[in-house]
């Protein structure tokens, strides 16, 4: 069975290529996995009735408990067969019915074909989650197929109003599945039905399952999609829309019945919903000018009734049930094929204009008639023996059911009859359609469906084999009465049940003869109910409460949405705090003088700051108070921290300045003397709260700190004596790698906002001399100190600063280096040494310009980044080659000759990389906010010059862009503007 | 364990010094806000650390006098972190300049828009009204959407008081 499914997918994968090569004769060699499906089906028969059917199960995820379970009894037997032999005439079918060439051919064909897996997975599983799965399947592969001419308003809206109605049906079957799995335990179904759980969270799981089957079979109220998925192709119309996938809900009901049926709820809403659809859909049927829609409606209108055969909880109704299954299999796809060929042939579908066409097409007319017969139920046809079957279920049992069934069988008759007049007749006034008769692919699988129709009536004890047993399933249930069945045959004498089929087809007779009082009187009584506008209406006003709460919630403004942040911050937690007081015991005042004249300084500037109008002013103040920290770091006895912060504030200074001196030097606006209150008094709020925390936080805590004993171990197990930098590489390096990922998303973040070309070349200093206007060297100077410095202007160079760069920029490097190797023991690491070599960059940038750069580092700061960050990770790796985990450091200790002994921490790599990373943000940053900013300063200053300039590909390409941009918009108006 | 009052103040004083510039639509004046803030921040660590000590490194500080490490480490890629933040800031503000001439942030024009469909109960843009139209044809309804851009970030007249507040009064006067 799996080996099946398997050749679906296969198939559909291969569809497309298929359907390109040999165009829709495609379609011809696609028809052989739903032809192989139903060859094995037929295999299986003897084993299957004798009770043997093959069963598979695949354990998937053992520990989950998932597994693939396929079982084949009977009923889904039966099934395997209509959906596989329908299938291969349908494919058939779809080899003459699309036109040569069509584009959308092979997107279709790939569908379909899925469409035929997911179909018969869902009735050969043995397993809840499967069947599930495979429903959803065939909800989402008929969205694809109804939405076919994607084009189409019509047949997207069509398609999307499919899709939600049973996805939402199909989401209340999940809930059922779960409860009713949970509860019995078991996820397969033969146990679950086997071992049915009771009590009201069963009837309610049962309930939703129903409600799920409800909306995949179109009952009432949720019928109204399949009319309106007619804008499908009819090959689909007839596939999912009257052999297969509607047929779920039915197959759904059958399969629970057996266990569920005696439920009230169950026999409620299966009897209630089942007879109102039939009626309804009969009813609406007679209406329908369109043979298409006509069919439609008949559609709905026999689910219910199948529905209330399977559902009804007797072995006689379940008997009747299946025979009727398969005799609407059978007739209705052929009904639907026969429509597709008229369709095809004579561009229409509508009966008003449709006339004599059963001159012009001879033997559709005649296969139309057949299965319209057996749809109405007219002897010998198989329809008539399964509705025989489906009155004489309900002769002794609850004759209520058996009126509306007459009823529903005199309307359903009578569209028969229209059906075959509105298609075939010739009608006095209408001029005969022009129509050639259909090819043989058009004809023969219709031929072949309606043929089965016929001799399926004098054939039926074939049938009743299966259908008994079947029927046996429900044995047992309360609703049952154990009489003996009465079996399937064309002739049972005269009896009550043919005089009933003999009023059934009297009634319906005199209403085609009628045909006009009765469409007047429907006229007349047209209520202005409309299921499809109250989906609609829910539709609007789910969307409506979206719009509106979205409004109430999303204002726009990131600086609202702040301040509701942190008044929460400030209410909640802070208003916690304020209830309870928790205050602390004792306090310290102060360590010492020092941090109390620093800290001082620090609140000095950090008001200075926000009252700054100058955006340097600001910046410079915030600088300040960094490095009032770093002293407060030395105080506090944290000399790495004190190092990076001072290190990284001196960098932020120069980045601060580079980024902002091309924008304005004061702030864009002052605002509103009250507003900026407001903003304090946030401000003063959430300060004050965060220091009651702080203060409460560390007054209550009592018990020894988690790192008592964290020098011992790191120097114990990460081999080093600078505690925070092992932390930093050793225990805490899963969050240092994730920081440094972080910072190499930044670095790129900031190439790519500040450069607006896509080459990530590095300019050299060759190609400045070549375009920079450069100043006439002095001869009398022939010392360089640095290797670009003629790229400057010579207002800008200061020999001073050359010669001290040039001095100290080798020696900055090797500290850096030296920080690295001895981080691991003093203070250091990766990160100040990397930020101290990214300090002695900037110094050589500022010397020298953006060319002096460059030259100093010749490389891209992608490739440092990347390579930082793969040296961290492979390191990380490292560690599980040497035998520990991963990312633990690993100490390796040898004697080597010459060297002496040699004690090599893992780490000591991992460090390396985080070296190379944060060099190559500070490139990043300098190449972006500093060089691309010198570069486009220069542009900015000799536009003329940019434009001769042959060199600068970059903005050359801008202007063809510009350039096309301004033809494509000149194309556009020209084909809006002409008629 | 015993606060220290001095650390306390300062953390307190950079956080709501912070606040105050975040809470600006400037970019330049956030991104000040979010040093001092994170400034502050890591002060509280200082105050939740406890009291002061030697640095952190066997041999030279014996193992009982040490201030604690833990917390160090997590402030030390902090700062880190906090210079790669203010590099990409710098680069939005450097980026919005470039293209608005100015660096402040604006209302989301697509939230207003959203505001502005729920002030007049109206649905959404994307929902598709049967009733009134049934053109076959698809996907054409961009218009309005593309003429209302600039008319909604010039200036929303449907604004609510709050947002109007937070919002700088001249922002039109400086953005071209």
């Amino acid at each position: 069975m799996l080996a099946l499914l398997t050749a679906h997918v296969v198939a559909a994968l291969l569809a497309v290529p298929l359907v390109r090569w040999l165009d829709r004769r495609g379609f011809l060699v696609l028809a052989l996995v739903p032809l192989a499906t139903a060859v094995w089906a037929a295999l299986q028969g003897p084993a299957v009735l004798a009770g043997r059917g093959p069963e598979q199960v695949v354990r998937w995820v053992p520990s989950l408990g998932a597994e693939l379970a396929f079982r084949t009894d009977t009923l889904s037997w039966v099934l395997t067969l209509v959906v596989g032999g329908v299938g291969t005439l349908v494919f058939v079918y779809c080899g003459s019915y699309f036109h040569a060439r069509d584009p959308g051919t092979a997107r279709f064909a790939a569908v379909l074909t899925a469409f035929a897996g997911a179909m018969t997975a869902l009735v050969l599983t043995d397993d809840l989650v499967v069947l599930y799965t495979a429903w959803e399947l065939t909800t989402v592969f008929s969205y694809l197929l109804i939405g076919y001419d994607s084009a189409k308003k019509s047949a997207r809206r069509a398609a999307t109003m499919a899709l939600v109605v049973t996805t939402a049906g199909g989401l209340a079957m999940l809930v059922g599945v779960v409860v009713l799995g949970q509860a019995a335990g078991t996820y397969r179904v033969s146990e679950l039905l086997a071992a049915f759980p009771t009590g009201t969270a069963a009837s309610v799981a049962v309930v939703l399952v129903l409600a799920g089957a409800v909306s995949k079979s179109a009952l009432v109220p949720l019928h109204f999609w399949l009319p309106a998925a007619m804008a499908a192709p009819t090959p689909v119309s007839a596939y999912l829309h009257a052999a297969a996938m509607v047929k779920a809900g039915v197959y759904l009901v059958a399969r629970f019945a057996p266990a569920a049926a005696d439920l009230p709820a169950w026999q409620a809403v299966v009897l209630t919903l089942g007879l109102a659809t039939m009626v309804h859909g009969g009813y609406r049927s007679l209406r329908q000018h369109d043979l298409k829609l006509l069919l439609a409606h008949g559609t709905v209108s026999q689910l219910g009734f199948m529905v209330v055969l399977v559902g009804a909880g007797t072995r006689a109704a379940m008997l009747a049930g299946t025979a009727q299954l398969i005799a609407h299999a059978l007739f209705k796809a052929s009904l639907f094929l026969v429509v597709g060929a008229i369709d095809h042939q004579a561009g229409t579908r509508d009966l008003r204009t449709l006339s004599g066409l059963g001159r012009r097409m001879p033997v559709l007319a005649v296969v139309g008639t057949v299965s319209a017969a057996s749809m109405a139920g007219v002897p010998i046809a198989f329809g008539f023996v399964a509705k025989e079957a489906a009155y004489e279920a309900f002769l002794h049992d609850r004759p209520w059911v058996l009126a509306v069934l007459v009823a529903g069988s005199v309307l359903t008759a009578a569209y028969s009859a229209r059906f075959v007049w509105g298609a075939f007749a010739r009608k006095a006034g209408v001029p005969d359609t022009a129509a050639a008769a259909p090819s043989a692919g058009l004809l023969v699988p219709p031929l072949l469906l309606a043929a089965a129709s016929v001799a399926l009536g004098p054939l039926a004890g074939w049938v009743d084999v299966p259908a008994a047993q079947v029927a046996e399933l429900n044995a047992g249930l309360a609703t049952d009465d154990d009489a003996e069945l009465v079996h399937l045959a064309l002739w049972h004498g005269f009896t009550v049940v043919l005089l009933l089929t003999a009023l059934t087809l009297g009634v319906a007779a005199g209403m085609f003869a009628l045909r006009r009082p009765v469409a007047r009187l429907q006229a007349r009584l047209a209520v202005d109910v409309d299921a499809a506008r109250g989906y609609r209406r829910a539709v609007r006003a789910v969307d409506r409460v979206a719009v509106e709460v979205t409004g109430a919630t999303q204002r726009g403004s990131l600086p609202l949405y702040l301040a509701t942040i942190l008044l929460v911050v400030v209410a909640v937690p802070g208003g916690a705090l304020l209830l309870t007081r928790p205050w602390p015991a004792d306090v310290v005042w102060a360590d010492d003088v020092g941090q109390v004249l620093v800290g001082a300084v620090v609140v000095a500037a950090a008001v200075l700051a926000v009252r700054a109008r100058r955006r340097l002013r600001a910046v410079v103040l915030a600088g300040v108070t960094g490095y009032g920290i770093t002293v407060l770091f030395v105080l506090h006895g944290a000399p790495d921290l004190a190092l990076t912060q001072a290190l990284v504030e001196t960098i932020t200074l120069v980045v601060f300045v580079l980024a902002l001196r091309r924008l304005p030097p004061y702030f864009s606006s002052r605002p509103l003397l009250a507003v900026r209150w407001v903003r304090v008094g946030i401000g003063v709020a959430v300060g004050l709260t965060t220091s009651a925390f702080a203060l409460v936080a560390s007054g209550a805590r009592v018990a020894v700190p988690t790192s008592v004993d964290l020098p011992q171990w790191a120097y114990d197990y990460g081999g080093g004596a600078n505690v925070v930098n092992v932390t930093l590489v050793d225990a805490r390096a899963w969050d240092t790698m994730g920081e440094i990922s972080v910072l190499l998303v930044a670095a790129t973040g900031v190439a790519s906002l500040v450069f607006r070309r896509r080459t990530g070349a590095v300019d050299r200093a060759g190609d400045a001399v070549l375009r920079a206007p450069v100043p006439e060297r002095s001869p009398a100077r022939s010392t360089r100190w640095l290797p670009a410095e003629s790229t400057v202007a010579p207002e800008r160079r200061s020999v001073v600063f050359e010669v001290a760069t040039r001095l100290t920029f080798h020696a900055v490097v090797v500290l850096s280096i030296y920080l690295v190797f001895a981080g691991h023991n003093s203070p250091g690491g990766g990160f100040a040494g990397g930020l101290v070599a990214g300090l002695a960059l900037v110094v050589r940038y500022l010397a020298g310009g953006r060319y002096e750069f460059n030259a100093a580092v010749p490389i891209s700061a992608g490739w440092l980044l990347g390579t930082g960050l793969f040296l961290s990770a492979g390191t990380g790796l490292l560690g599980i080659l040497l035998g520990v985990d991963v990312l633990q450091t690993a100490i390796v200790e040898q004697d080597v000759p010459l060297l002496g002994h040699v004690k090599l921490v893992t780490s000591l790599f991992f460090d390396v990389g985080v070296w190379m990373l944060v060099v190559g943000l500070v490139v990043d940053v300098i190449r972006s906010l500093g060089a691309e900013i010198d570069r486009q300063i220069e542009d900015a200053d000799e536009p003329d010059a940019a434009d001769h300039d042959a060199d600068d590909l970059d903005d050359l390409d801008e202007d063809e862009e510009v350039a096309a941009a301004r033809d494509a918009r000149a194309r556009h108006e020209q084909e809006v503007g002409s008629p | 364990m015993s606060p220290n009052i001095t650390l306390v103040v300062v953390s307190g004083v950079l956080v709501a010094a912070g606040v105050s510039l975040l809470l600006e639509r400037t970019l330049t004046r956030v991104l000040v806000g979010i040093t001092l803030l994170s400034n502050g921040v890591n002060v509280l660590f200082l105050v939740a650390s406890g009291p002061p000590g030697g640095a952190p490194i066997v041999g030279r500080t014996p193992i009982g006098e040490m201030s604690d490490p833990l917390p160090q480490a997590m402030v030390l890629t902090a700062i880190v972190i906090t210079l790669g933040m203010v590099a990409f800031v710098l680069a939005l503000s450097y980026r919005s300049w470039q293209l608005n001439g100015h660096d402040e942030v604006q209302d989301d024009v697509e939230d207003r828009r959203i505001v502005r469909r729920a002030d007049r109960d109206q649905a959404s843009a994307s929902y598709d009204d049967e009733s009134r139209d049934d053109g076959t044809t698809a996907g054409e309804r961009t218009g309005p959407g593309r003429a209302g851009r600039s008319a909604a970030s010039a200036g929303d007249p449907d604004a609510p008081p709050l947002a109007d507040a937070l919002r700088p009064d001249d922002s039109e006067a400086v953005g071209g």
